[in-house]
């Protein structure tokens, strides 16, 4: 029950991640010309609800596929089991949504 | 080794894996960089000026890489679940393969 739980998960995050990850990679090429400043990153995203609402969701969606898969990684490639794969996941699903939220409120907010 | 690890499917799997492996790896740091901000921009800034090497873009480039071909890989899985294919399953791995090429270098030459 839980693994179908998890594999629907995945494929749910994975979904929302695709017009993410498509206008992400879209954004850095374009970005990338001539040069990264901190001023124009921060000058589109300080202040605008939509890169804030659009990062914040990128970064849950994010958080959820990347646990999922490591955890599918770690059971099957290296048979971690029970408590150690279980805690290890909550631990790298709270550690990505704390790191990746708190990186969006540092390029979001004024 | 083992018949199914010969199959081109079983290479489109380990790319597939190993490319969410390094994306996973890498997160963390990305997280790390864009929060620099927090301390002002020119920290951030300090950061983006080592980017520049070009080494470094050259590491970023397989980044965009590995993000690309882990996307399309991706919406190759989920195009074979959910909608009504069953043949060429090689050629969308392959087609996956090669965009992925070409977003990595579209990125790679306004890199430089």
């Amino acid at each position: 029950m839980l693994e179908m739980r998890l594999y629907l998960a995945q494929r749910i995050s994975a979904a929302i991640l695709a017009p993410l990850v498509l206008m992400h990679l879209g954004l850095m090429i374009y970005a990338i010309q001539g040069g990264l400043d901190a001023g124009e990153i921060l000058g589109r995203t300080r202040g605008s609800f939509f890169w804030g609402s659009s990062y914040s969701l990128f970064v849950v969606a994010v958080a959820v596929h990347a646990t999922i898969g490591l955890r599918n990684i770690l059971r099957e490639w290296l048979q971690w089991r029970g408590p150690l794969l279980h805690w290890f996941s909550w631990l790298c699903l709270a550690g990505l949504l704390f790191a990746g939220l708190r990186a969006v409120a540092a390029v979001v907010l004024p | 080794m083992k018949a199914h690890r010969k199959q081109p499917l079983y290479l489109a799997f380990l790319l597939h894996r190993v490319s969410g492996l390094g994306l996973v790896l890498f997160l963390p740091f990305h997280f790390y960089v864009l929060a620099l901000s927090l301390q002002g921009n020119e920290k951030l800034d300090s950061f983006l000026h080592w980017s520049q090497l070009p080494q470094v873009k050259f590491a970023e480039t397989g980044l965009v890489f590995l993000l690309a071909i882990h996307l399309l890989g991706g919406l190759r899985l989920l195009a074979l679940e959910n909608l009504p294919w069953s043949n060429a399953q090689k050629n969308y791995a392959a087609i996956a393969l090669a965009s992925a090429f070409f977003v990595a270098l579209g990125f790679l030459l306004r890199a430089f």
